[in-house]
Protein backbone atom coordinates (compact mmCIF):
# COMPACT_ATOMS: atom_id res chain seq x y z
CA UNK A 1 0.00 0.00 0.00
CA UNK A 2 1.29 3.43 -0.91
CA UNK A 3 1.00 5.88 1.97
CA UNK A 4 3.13 9.01 1.75
CA UNK A 5 1.84 10.59 4.97
CA UNK A 6 4.54 10.88 7.64
CA UNK A 7 4.86 12.56 11.03
CA UNK A 8 6.21 16.09 10.77
CA UNK A 9 9.29 15.07 12.79
CA UNK A 10 10.20 12.63 9.98
CA UNK A 11 9.41 14.95 7.06
CA UNK A 12 13.02 16.03 6.49
CA UNK A 13 14.88 12.91 7.52
CA UNK A 14 18.07 12.65 5.47
CA UNK A 15 18.15 16.26 4.26
CA UNK A 16 21.81 17.30 4.15
CA UNK A 17 23.60 20.58 4.74
CA UNK A 18 24.30 22.37 1.47
CA UNK A 19 21.07 21.21 -0.18
CA UNK A 20 19.30 23.23 -2.86
CA UNK A 21 15.70 23.73 -1.78
CA UNK A 22 12.57 25.06 -3.49
CA UNK A 23 9.95 26.79 -1.36
CA UNK A 24 6.46 27.37 -2.80
CA UNK A 25 4.34 30.42 -2.15
CA UNK A 26 3.94 34.00 -3.28
CA UNK A 27 4.26 36.19 -0.23
CA UNK A 28 2.51 34.29 2.54
CA UNK A 29 -0.03 32.81 0.13
CA UNK A 30 0.74 29.14 -0.44
CA UNK A 31 3.92 29.29 1.64
CA UNK A 32 4.43 26.00 3.54
CA UNK A 33 5.01 27.79 6.81
CA UNK A 34 4.81 24.80 9.17
CA UNK A 35 7.13 22.71 6.99
CA UNK A 36 9.66 25.54 7.10
CA UNK A 37 9.41 25.46 10.92
CA UNK A 38 10.10 21.72 10.80
CA UNK A 39 13.11 22.26 8.51
CA UNK A 40 14.48 24.82 10.98
CA UNK A 41 14.02 22.18 13.68
CA UNK A 42 15.75 19.50 11.55
CA UNK A 43 18.77 21.78 11.34
CA UNK A 44 19.99 21.61 7.71
CA UNK A 45 22.15 24.65 6.89
CA UNK A 46 24.22 26.23 4.09
CA UNK A 47 21.10 25.94 1.96
CA UNK A 48 20.61 27.42 -1.50
CA UNK A 49 16.98 28.54 -1.43
CA UNK A 50 14.92 29.09 -4.57
CA UNK A 51 11.67 30.98 -4.01
CA UNK A 52 9.88 33.99 -5.42
CA UNK A 53 10.91 36.21 -2.52
CA UNK A 54 13.16 36.33 0.50
CA UNK A 55 10.51 36.43 3.20
CA UNK A 56 7.13 38.06 3.79
CA UNK A 57 8.32 39.63 7.05
CA UNK A 58 7.35 38.64 10.58
CA UNK A 59 8.81 35.64 12.34
CA UNK A 60 7.46 32.89 10.14
CA UNK A 61 8.15 31.07 6.91
CA UNK A 62 11.11 32.05 4.76
CA UNK A 63 11.89 35.01 7.05
CA UNK A 64 12.31 32.59 9.94
CA UNK A 65 14.54 30.20 7.95
CA UNK A 66 16.78 33.12 7.05
CA UNK A 67 16.71 34.52 10.57
CA UNK A 68 18.08 31.19 11.80
CA UNK A 69 20.95 31.59 9.31
CA UNK A 70 20.21 28.38 7.42
CA UNK A 71 20.41 29.98 3.97
CA UNK A 72 23.72 30.65 2.21
CA UNK A 73 22.27 31.76 -1.12
CA UNK A 74 18.89 33.06 -2.24
CA UNK A 75 17.72 32.68 -5.85
CA UNK A 76 14.55 34.76 -6.26
CA UNK A 77 12.82 37.38 -8.42
CA UNK A 78 11.76 39.85 -5.74
CA UNK A 79 13.38 39.83 -2.30
CA UNK A 80 10.54 42.03 -1.04
CA UNK A 81 10.41 45.17 1.03
CA UNK A 82 9.38 43.26 4.15
CA UNK A 83 12.34 40.86 3.89
CA UNK A 84 14.30 42.82 6.48
CA UNK A 85 16.26 39.92 7.95
CA UNK A 86 17.38 38.91 4.49
CA UNK A 87 18.37 42.49 3.64
CA UNK A 88 20.47 42.72 6.80
CA UNK A 89 22.30 39.43 6.17
CA UNK A 90 22.78 40.24 2.50
CA UNK A 91 24.28 43.61 3.34
CA UNK A 92 26.62 41.93 5.82
CA UNK A 93 27.77 39.53 3.09
CA UNK A 94 26.36 36.51 4.92
CA UNK A 95 23.93 35.48 2.20
CA UNK A 96 24.38 35.61 -1.57
CA UNK A 97 21.63 36.80 -3.91
CA UNK A 98 20.86 35.78 -7.49
CA UNK A 99 18.04 37.85 -9.00
CA UNK A 100 16.12 36.04 -11.75
CA UNK A 101 13.09 37.39 -13.66
CA UNK A 102 9.94 35.79 -12.28
CA UNK A 103 8.96 34.08 -15.53
CA UNK A 104 12.49 32.77 -16.01
CA UNK A 105 12.63 31.35 -12.49
CA UNK A 106 9.26 29.63 -13.08
CA UNK A 107 10.38 28.20 -16.42
CA UNK A 108 13.78 27.09 -15.06
CA UNK A 109 11.94 25.12 -12.36
CA UNK A 110 9.40 23.69 -14.82
CA UNK A 111 12.25 22.67 -17.14
CA UNK A 112 14.06 21.04 -14.22
CA UNK A 113 11.00 18.94 -13.50
CA UNK A 114 10.46 18.06 -17.15
CA UNK A 115 14.00 16.84 -17.93
CA UNK A 116 14.90 19.86 -20.05
CA UNK A 117 18.46 20.97 -19.15
CA UNK A 118 18.28 24.47 -20.67
CA UNK A 119 16.10 26.66 -22.87
CA UNK A 120 16.12 29.98 -24.69
CA UNK A 121 14.02 32.97 -23.67
CA UNK A 122 13.84 36.59 -24.82
CA UNK A 123 13.48 37.74 -21.21
CA UNK A 124 16.60 39.58 -19.97
CA UNK A 125 18.24 39.77 -23.44
CA UNK A 126 20.24 43.00 -23.60
CA UNK A 127 19.90 43.66 -19.84
CA UNK A 128 22.13 43.35 -16.77
CA UNK A 129 20.45 40.08 -15.84
CA UNK A 130 21.31 38.56 -19.22
CA UNK A 131 24.97 39.61 -19.10
CA UNK A 132 27.46 36.78 -19.56
CA UNK A 133 24.85 34.26 -20.68
CA UNK A 134 25.07 32.62 -24.11
CA UNK A 135 22.65 34.10 -26.66
CA UNK A 136 21.21 32.95 -29.96
CA UNK A 137 19.21 34.76 -32.63
CA UNK A 138 16.05 33.01 -33.86
CA UNK A 139 13.93 34.72 -36.54
CA UNK A 140 15.67 38.02 -35.88
CA UNK A 141 15.10 38.06 -32.10
CA UNK A 142 17.87 37.62 -29.52
CA UNK A 143 17.30 34.96 -26.87
CA UNK A 144 19.25 34.14 -23.71
CA UNK A 145 20.17 30.56 -22.75
CA UNK A 146 18.88 29.69 -19.28
CA UNK A 147 19.72 26.54 -17.31
CA UNK A 148 17.07 24.44 -15.59
CA UNK A 149 16.84 24.36 -11.80
CA UNK A 150 16.83 20.94 -10.15
CA UNK A 151 16.69 20.76 -6.39
CA UNK A 152 17.38 18.27 -3.63
CA UNK A 153 14.22 19.24 -1.75
CA UNK A 154 10.91 21.02 -2.38
CA UNK A 155 8.59 22.36 0.33
CA UNK A 156 5.01 22.59 -0.93
CA UNK A 157 1.69 23.72 0.46
CA UNK A 158 -1.50 22.15 -0.95
CA UNK A 159 -5.19 22.15 -0.04
CA UNK A 160 -6.32 18.53 -0.48
CA UNK A 161 -4.11 15.48 -0.65
CA UNK A 162 -4.65 11.71 -0.67
CA UNK A 163 -2.19 9.01 0.39
CA UNK A 164 -0.84 8.62 -3.16
CA UNK A 165 0.19 12.28 -3.12
CA UNK A 166 -2.46 13.59 -5.52
CA UNK A 167 -2.95 17.28 -4.78
CA UNK A 168 -5.26 20.23 -5.32
CA UNK A 169 -4.51 23.80 -4.29
CA UNK A 170 -6.50 26.73 -2.93
CA UNK A 171 -6.93 29.81 -5.12
CA UNK A 172 -3.73 31.83 -5.69
CA UNK A 173 -2.02 29.67 -3.06
CA UNK A 174 -1.24 27.47 -6.10
CA UNK A 175 1.45 29.78 -7.59
CA UNK A 176 4.87 28.05 -7.70
CA UNK A 177 3.78 24.94 -5.79
CA UNK A 178 2.84 22.59 -8.69
CA UNK A 179 6.02 23.26 -10.68
CA UNK A 180 8.29 23.07 -7.64
CA UNK A 181 6.74 19.72 -6.72
CA UNK A 182 8.06 18.39 -10.07
CA UNK A 183 11.62 19.61 -9.78
CA UNK A 184 13.06 18.06 -6.60
CA UNK A 185 14.55 14.72 -5.60
CA UNK A 186 12.51 14.89 -2.40
CA UNK A 187 9.16 16.70 -2.49
CA UNK A 188 7.52 17.23 0.89
CA UNK A 189 3.97 18.58 1.02
CA UNK A 190 1.85 20.00 3.82
CA UNK A 191 -1.86 19.54 3.13
CA UNK A 192 -4.74 21.28 4.86
CA UNK A 193 -7.08 18.38 4.22
CA UNK A 194 -6.22 14.68 4.14
CA UNK A 195 -8.75 12.97 1.88
CA UNK A 196 -9.43 9.34 1.03
CA UNK A 197 -7.99 7.85 -2.12
CA UNK A 198 -10.72 8.29 -4.73
CA UNK A 199 -12.21 11.41 -3.14
CA UNK A 200 -10.44 13.71 -5.61
CA UNK A 201 -12.00 13.93 -9.05
CA UNK A 202 -9.21 12.78 -11.44
CA UNK A 203 -10.12 15.68 -13.76
CA UNK A 204 -9.32 18.24 -11.06
CA UNK A 205 -6.03 16.90 -9.67
CA UNK A 206 -3.35 19.55 -10.29
CA UNK A 207 -0.31 17.63 -9.05
CA UNK A 208 -0.38 13.84 -9.61
CA UNK A 209 1.13 11.82 -6.80
CA UNK A 210 4.17 10.71 -8.79
CA UNK A 211 5.77 14.11 -8.05
CA UNK A 212 5.26 13.77 -4.29
CA UNK A 213 7.41 11.81 -1.82
CA UNK A 214 6.26 12.74 1.67
CA UNK A 215 3.15 14.45 3.04
CA UNK A 216 2.19 15.91 6.37
CA UNK A 217 -1.39 16.71 7.36
CA UNK A 218 -1.36 20.25 8.82
CA UNK A 219 -4.81 21.88 9.01
CA UNK A 220 -3.39 25.28 9.88
CA UNK A 221 -6.13 27.47 8.41
CA UNK A 222 -5.69 30.71 6.53
CA UNK A 223 -2.38 32.36 5.64
CA UNK A 224 -1.45 35.19 8.01
CA UNK A 225 -2.79 38.67 7.22
CA UNK A 226 -0.25 41.00 5.73
CA UNK B 1 -4.01 72.52 -6.19
CA UNK B 2 -1.38 74.85 -4.78
CA UNK B 3 1.40 73.45 -6.98
CA UNK B 4 2.79 76.00 -9.35
CA UNK B 5 1.96 75.10 -12.94
CA UNK B 6 4.92 74.13 -15.08
CA UNK B 7 3.31 75.83 -18.08
CA UNK B 8 0.94 78.77 -17.70
CA UNK B 9 -2.70 77.85 -18.42
CA UNK B 10 -1.86 74.14 -18.94
CA UNK B 11 -3.30 71.78 -16.37
CA UNK B 12 -1.47 68.44 -16.38
CA UNK B 13 -3.42 65.21 -16.07
CA UNK B 14 -3.36 63.65 -12.61
CA UNK B 15 -2.39 60.00 -12.34
CA UNK B 16 -6.06 59.04 -12.13
CA UNK B 17 -6.79 61.10 -15.24
CA UNK B 18 -3.95 59.40 -17.10
CA UNK B 19 -5.37 56.01 -16.05
CA UNK B 20 -8.80 57.06 -17.36
CA UNK B 21 -7.22 58.17 -20.63
CA UNK B 22 -5.48 54.80 -21.09
CA UNK B 23 -8.78 53.02 -20.39
CA UNK B 24 -10.37 54.84 -23.37
CA UNK B 25 -7.92 53.09 -25.72
CA UNK B 26 -8.46 49.58 -24.41
CA UNK B 27 -10.25 47.29 -26.87
CA UNK B 28 -13.10 45.04 -25.70
CA UNK B 29 -12.06 41.43 -25.24
CA UNK B 30 -8.35 42.11 -24.79
CA UNK B 31 -6.29 40.13 -22.29
CA UNK B 32 -4.37 42.70 -20.24
CA UNK B 33 -1.77 42.82 -17.49
CA UNK B 34 -1.64 46.01 -15.45
CA UNK B 35 1.59 46.75 -13.63
CA UNK B 36 1.65 47.15 -9.87
CA UNK B 37 0.75 50.63 -8.62
CA UNK B 38 -0.89 53.35 -10.71
CA UNK B 39 -1.52 51.18 -13.83
CA UNK B 40 -3.78 48.98 -11.66
CA UNK B 41 -6.26 51.90 -11.52
CA UNK B 42 -6.95 51.56 -15.27
CA UNK B 43 -9.19 48.57 -14.50
CA UNK B 44 -11.57 50.86 -12.59
CA UNK B 45 -12.35 52.75 -15.81
CA UNK B 46 -12.87 49.83 -18.18
CA UNK B 47 -16.59 48.91 -18.25
CA UNK B 48 -17.39 45.29 -17.31
CA UNK B 49 -19.39 45.05 -20.55
CA UNK B 50 -16.09 45.26 -22.48
CA UNK B 51 -15.21 41.81 -21.06
CA UNK B 52 -11.55 42.71 -20.83
CA UNK B 53 -9.72 39.83 -19.13
CA UNK B 54 -7.20 41.02 -16.55
CA UNK B 55 -4.17 38.84 -15.85
CA UNK B 56 -2.20 38.87 -12.61
CA UNK B 57 1.23 37.21 -12.71
CA UNK B 58 0.70 35.15 -9.58
CA UNK B 59 -1.88 33.04 -11.34
CA UNK B 60 -5.15 34.84 -12.09
CA UNK B 61 -6.80 35.17 -15.48
CA UNK B 62 -10.00 37.16 -15.02
CA UNK B 63 -9.21 39.37 -12.04
CA UNK B 64 -12.00 41.62 -10.76
CA UNK B 65 -12.01 44.84 -8.77
CA UNK B 66 -10.56 45.15 -5.27
CA UNK B 67 -12.90 43.41 -2.78
CA UNK B 68 -14.47 45.17 0.19
CA UNK B 69 -12.92 44.20 3.51
CA UNK B 70 -15.82 41.84 4.21
CA UNK B 71 -15.23 40.03 0.92
CA UNK B 72 -11.46 39.59 1.29
CA UNK B 73 -10.35 36.00 0.78
CA UNK B 74 -6.97 35.41 2.47
CA UNK B 75 -6.04 32.92 -0.27
CA UNK B 76 -6.81 35.24 -3.18
CA UNK B 77 -4.21 37.94 -3.77
CA UNK B 78 -2.80 39.73 -6.81
CA UNK B 79 0.77 40.26 -7.97
CA UNK B 80 1.01 43.32 -5.71
CA UNK B 81 0.08 41.03 -2.78
CA UNK B 82 -3.20 42.89 -2.29
CA UNK B 83 -6.50 41.07 -1.83
CA UNK B 84 -8.13 40.38 -5.19
CA UNK B 85 -11.40 39.11 -6.63
CA UNK B 86 -12.35 36.94 -9.60
CA UNK B 87 -14.86 37.72 -12.31
CA UNK B 88 -17.30 35.12 -13.62
CA UNK B 89 -15.27 33.05 -16.07
CA UNK B 90 -11.96 33.51 -14.25
CA UNK B 91 -9.26 30.82 -14.12
CA UNK B 92 -6.56 30.07 -11.54
CA UNK B 93 -3.25 28.90 -13.02
CA UNK B 94 0.22 28.04 -11.74
CA UNK B 95 3.24 30.25 -12.20
CA UNK B 96 4.69 28.55 -15.28
CA UNK B 97 1.36 28.82 -17.12
CA UNK B 98 0.93 32.38 -15.93
CA UNK B 99 4.28 33.37 -17.38
CA UNK B 100 3.65 31.34 -20.53
CA UNK B 101 0.73 33.73 -21.01
CA UNK B 102 3.09 36.68 -20.58
CA UNK B 103 6.14 35.37 -22.46
CA UNK B 104 4.24 33.46 -25.12
CA UNK B 105 2.61 36.54 -26.62
CA UNK B 106 -0.88 35.92 -25.24
CA UNK B 107 -1.28 39.33 -23.57
CA UNK B 108 -2.79 41.90 -25.92
CA UNK B 109 -1.51 44.68 -23.69
CA UNK B 110 0.68 45.34 -20.70
CA UNK B 111 0.68 48.77 -19.03
CA UNK B 112 3.72 49.55 -16.89
CA UNK B 113 5.29 52.46 -15.07
CA UNK B 114 8.80 53.64 -15.98
CA UNK B 115 11.87 55.35 -14.62
CA UNK B 116 13.00 56.09 -18.17
CA UNK B 117 12.01 55.35 -21.76
CA UNK B 118 14.21 56.01 -24.77
CA UNK B 119 13.23 57.25 -28.22
CA UNK B 120 13.66 53.71 -29.63
CA UNK B 121 11.36 52.20 -27.00
CA UNK B 122 13.92 50.90 -24.51
CA UNK B 123 12.35 50.64 -21.07
CA UNK B 124 14.04 51.10 -17.68
CA UNK B 125 11.71 50.41 -14.77
CA UNK B 126 13.33 47.91 -12.39
CA UNK B 127 16.58 49.32 -11.00
CA UNK B 128 18.10 52.74 -10.57
CA UNK B 129 21.74 51.87 -11.07
CA UNK B 130 22.02 48.09 -10.86
CA UNK B 131 24.20 48.51 -7.80
CA UNK B 132 21.41 48.38 -5.22
CA UNK B 133 22.22 45.90 -2.49
CA UNK B 134 19.15 43.86 -3.39
CA UNK B 135 17.45 44.88 -6.64
CA UNK B 136 14.08 43.28 -7.37
CA UNK B 137 12.91 42.56 -10.89
CA UNK B 138 9.74 40.53 -10.30
CA UNK B 139 7.90 39.92 -13.57
CA UNK B 140 8.74 43.22 -15.29
CA UNK B 141 11.18 41.80 -17.85
CA UNK B 142 8.87 38.92 -18.80
CA UNK B 143 5.90 41.24 -19.32
CA UNK B 144 7.94 43.79 -21.28
CA UNK B 145 9.30 41.29 -23.80
CA UNK B 146 6.22 39.12 -24.06
CA UNK B 147 3.14 41.32 -24.40
CA UNK B 148 1.88 42.21 -27.89
CA UNK B 149 1.80 45.89 -26.84
CA UNK B 150 3.63 47.63 -24.03
CA UNK B 151 2.22 51.01 -23.02
CA UNK B 152 3.59 53.19 -20.27
CA UNK B 153 1.70 55.30 -17.75
CA UNK B 154 4.11 57.88 -16.36
CA UNK B 155 4.90 61.49 -15.64
CA UNK B 156 7.29 63.44 -17.86
CA UNK B 157 9.58 64.50 -15.06
CA UNK B 158 11.09 62.69 -12.11
CA UNK B 159 10.63 64.13 -8.63
CA UNK B 160 14.02 65.80 -9.15
CA UNK B 161 12.68 67.44 -12.33
CA UNK B 162 14.67 65.30 -14.79
CA UNK B 163 13.08 64.27 -18.11
CA UNK B 164 12.19 60.58 -18.17
CA UNK B 165 11.60 60.44 -21.95
CA UNK B 166 15.14 60.44 -23.23
CA UNK B 167 17.50 59.64 -26.12
CA UNK B 168 19.14 56.76 -24.29
CA UNK B 169 18.29 55.21 -20.93
CA UNK B 170 21.00 55.65 -18.32
CA UNK B 171 19.31 53.25 -15.89
CA UNK B 172 19.55 49.46 -16.39
CA UNK B 173 17.14 48.24 -19.08
CA UNK B 174 14.09 46.12 -18.40
CA UNK B 175 13.82 45.29 -22.12
CA UNK B 176 15.07 46.84 -25.34
CA UNK B 177 12.75 48.41 -27.92
CA UNK B 178 9.54 47.15 -26.32
CA UNK B 179 7.50 50.33 -25.70
CA UNK B 180 4.84 51.29 -28.26
CA UNK B 181 2.94 54.14 -26.56
CA UNK B 182 3.35 56.46 -23.59
CA UNK B 183 0.52 58.12 -21.65
CA UNK B 184 1.77 61.06 -19.59
CA UNK B 185 0.57 64.04 -17.61
CA UNK B 186 0.87 66.24 -20.73
CA UNK B 187 0.45 64.02 -23.80
CA UNK B 188 -0.07 60.70 -25.49
CA UNK B 189 3.07 59.76 -27.41
CA UNK B 190 3.81 56.96 -29.84
CA UNK B 191 7.28 55.45 -30.13
CA UNK B 192 7.89 55.13 -33.86
CA UNK B 193 10.77 54.27 -36.17
CA UNK B 194 11.40 58.02 -36.23
CA UNK B 195 11.38 58.41 -32.45
CA UNK B 196 8.79 60.13 -30.25
CA UNK B 197 5.61 61.36 -31.96
CA UNK B 198 2.88 63.04 -29.93
CA UNK B 199 -0.61 62.03 -30.99
CA UNK B 200 -2.44 64.12 -28.39
CA UNK B 201 -1.60 67.06 -26.11
CA UNK B 202 -3.58 68.18 -23.06
CA UNK B 203 -5.63 71.38 -23.46
CA UNK B 204 -3.50 74.46 -24.03
CA UNK B 205 -0.23 72.53 -24.43
CA UNK B 206 2.00 73.12 -27.45
CA UNK B 207 4.55 70.77 -28.98
CA UNK B 208 7.23 73.39 -28.26
CA UNK B 209 6.36 73.25 -24.57
CA UNK B 210 6.37 69.45 -24.65
CA UNK B 211 9.83 69.46 -26.24
CA UNK B 212 11.14 71.35 -23.20
CA UNK B 213 10.36 68.37 -20.95
CA UNK B 214 11.49 65.62 -23.34
CA UNK B 215 15.21 64.93 -23.56
CA UNK B 216 15.04 63.74 -27.19
CA UNK B 217 13.48 65.13 -30.37
CA UNK B 218 9.68 64.99 -30.35
CA UNK B 219 7.17 66.15 -32.97
CA UNK B 220 3.46 65.88 -33.66
CA UNK B 221 2.44 62.75 -35.55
Amino acid sequence: MIDKFVAIADAFEGVADGSTILIGGFGASGEPTQLIDALVEQGAKDLTMVANGAGAGGDFGISRLIEHKRVRKVICSFPGRKALVFAEQHKAGEVELEIVPQGTIAERIRAGGAGIPAFYTATSAGTLLGEGKPTEVFDGVTYVLERAIKADLALIEAWNGDRWGNLTYRSTGRNFNPIMAMAAELTVVQVQHKVELGDLDPETIITPGVFVNRMVHIPHGNPPKF
Amino acid sequence: MTDKLLFENVKPRSRVEIAKRVAQDVTAGWCINLGIGIPTMIADYVPASAEVIFHSENGILGMGTAPSEADQDPWLINAGKQYASLVTGAAIIHHADSFAIARGGHLDLCVLGAYQVSQNGDLANWAIDGGESAPAVGGAMDLAVGAKRVWLLMTHLSKAGVAKLTENCSYPLTAAGCVKRIYTDYAVIDVTENGFEAIELVDGMTIEQLQRIVDAPIRMA
